[in-house]
């Protein structure tokens, strides 16, 4: 099962959650996914050895896609 | 944009991108620069104590303001990276859970105890804490410390702070490293000095894995 999640102030909202088979899913996942990146969040794919990626388009294979918000210098 | 670059760091072209070298001329700026406060207010001070034994007070006080300006920017490096309190509140406690849940075993239980989450790189051993980070350079002898938050982080729970800092660390360390700014550079034990208690096992742990 592969998830979408949002970190906001609720602590994290899951957004959507699909796997390889469910089509619908997938599809309910790519759009929740297209609509954050619209509102400005950045997107990060957790990899295998424990690095993440910068996303711009939903890794279906993923288990963990989560939605940031930009960083800046303090 | 290019891939694998931090989508901040890509926003700043002015900005050099960090590196090894550019961290390790950083590190020498700032040794000059407190070699050079040591020897504006020394210098003086035994040439005081030189002409004049009894100006011995004077020259007390010209030292101990060197050494007050040392302290002072280490002090600002410790307060900067802020870590996680005990938890208040469910969405406190739903943070930390995911935060948990990013970091490996052995890092989890520091978290808990410290409020710090390691996280090892190519360019050292990182602290992260809620609006700064902590870099202890390979060797572990020397320290970067920087200030960098979420933009607009008002209703983020402190666990999803330090999550929105790590996940960015680890898409792109350099491009990390470039959008943070400085704020302290020096040897660890002057920032263990200034760090709080809690916080030091996290200095000893990440210095650890700096020297391997």
């Amino acid at each position: 099962m592969s998830r979408l999640i949002r970190l906001d102030r609720t602590g994290h909202t899951e957004l959507a959650s699909w796997t390889a088979e469910d089509a619908g899913a997938q599809r309910a996942a790519i759009e929740a996914f297209r609509r954050e990146l619209d509102e400005g969040m950045l997107a990060s794919a957790t990899l295998a050895n424990g690095s993440a990626e910068v996303v711009r388009e939903l890794p279906l294979d993923a288990e963990l896609v989560v939605l940031r918000r930009p960083i800046a210098g303090g | 944009m290019e891939a694998g670059v931090l989508a901040e760091a890509a926003a700043m072209p002015w900005r050099r991108r960090a590196s090894q070298r550019s961290l390790a001329r950083e590190g020498r700026i700032w040794t000059l620069w407190s070699v050079a406060l040591v020897v504006t207010f020394g210098l003086p001070a035994a040439l005081l104590i030189w002409i004049q034994p009894l100006a011995f007070p004077v020259s007390a006080i010209f030292v101990g303001h060197a050494i007050a300006v040392l302290h002072l920017q280490a002090r600002r490096g410790a307060r900067g990276v802020k870590p996680i309190g005990g938890p208040e509140s469910p969405e406190d406690r739903r943070a930390l859970g995911l935060l948990g849940d990013l970091v490996a075993h052995d890092e989890r239980d520091l978290l808990a105890q410290t409020g710090l989450a390691l996280e090892p790189g190519r360019l050292g051993a990182w602290l992260v804490g809620q609006e700064g980070a902590i870099l202890v350079r390979p060797g572990g002898h020397r320290v970067h410390c920087f200030c960098v938050r979420v933009g607009e982080a008002g209703d983020l729970p402190p666990g999803d702070r330090v999550a929105h800092l790590l996940l960015a660390l680890r898409e792109d360390e350099q491009g990390f490293a470039t959008v943070a700014n400085r704020n302290f550079s020096g040897a660890t034990w002057r920032l263990r000095l200034e760090l709080g208690s809690r916080s030091r096992p996290a200095l000893r742990n990440a210095r650890a894995y700096a020297r391997v």
